[in-house]
């Protein structure tokens, strides 16, 4: 069978919008069906696997940390580059890690430009643009 | 003959603006080139047979999934979905973007 690769570009901080989640759940789809799966994090994505993320509890509630179980981006990502291994390339914009401080990611995910976007789309059996509104 | 699927994650009643995705989906069929609207997040609001909307996609022969995970987020139950429209889940989103010869657009 012929190779299949999908390429996602996101631009969604996390925690902003329900995109994140879609996104996250069709990258976890595609690779489950073993498509190769390039993500290009772009503008506020990049802090989508910011590893200084942290869960909280929820004083509302009165729940604790441990029973709120609030899951983090950063943990996705994490798990989705592990089940994908070699499969699952992850890049996020440079120029936008360094405006917004957001270097400090976990393991896995790679740095790079617009360029690697483009090369990415070229050799992808297609390509999904996720804007922001 | 091309494949286009249309996602749309917007509600109709906060962006008007998803009435142009209609109205494109539906171009794009009546040129012959086969067409999904795959309704995602706010998107399945659209997709409740009290709202009225979406008719005229499935009346033209426009393929109409809404996503169950997005549905079962907002209570909104398979049988209160339009004729026409079918509960889907994100797999078959995936399938058809690796399709040879398709065009996605996320709105």
């Amino acid at each position: 069978m012929k190779e299949r690769r999908l390429t996602l570009a996101l631009m969604d901080p996390p925690y902003e919008s329900a995109n994140s989640t879609t996104a996250l759940r069709i990258i976890s789809a595609a690779l489950a069906k073993g498509i190769d799966v390039n993500v290009f994090a772009y503008e506020g994505a990049v802090c989508l696997p910011l590893k200084d993320q942290a869960p909280h509890a929820n004083p509302v509630k009165g729940t604790t940390v441990e029973q709120e179980d609030h899951p983090t981006t950063k943990s996705f990502i994490s798990s989705l580059l592990e089940i994908g291994k070699d499969k699952l390339t992850w890049v996020n914009c440079g120029l936008c890690v360094d405006e917004r401080g957001a270097g400090n990611v976990v393991e896995g995910v790679k740095r790079g430009s617009p360029a690697d976007f483009f090369k990415m789309a070229s050799e992808s059996t297609n390509t999904l643009v996720i804007p922001t509104k | 003959m091309k494949r286009y699927i249309f996602i749309e994650s917007r509600d109709p009643f906060e962006s008007r603006d998803t009435q142009f995705v209609e109205d494109t989906a539906v171009a794009v069929k009546e040129r012959g080139h086969e067409v999904t609207v795959f309704l995602v997040q706010n998107g399945v609001l659209a997709a409740r047979n009290s709202v009225g909307r979406l008719g005229r996609l499935a009346e033209a022969g426009v393929t109409l999934l809404a996503d169950d995970f997005s549905l079962r987020e907002r209570g909104i139950r398979t049988e209160e979905l339009t004729p026409g429209i079918r509960e889907s889940g994100i797999d078959a989103l995936v399938d058809a973007l690796v399709e040879e010869n398709t065009k996605a657009l996320w709105h």
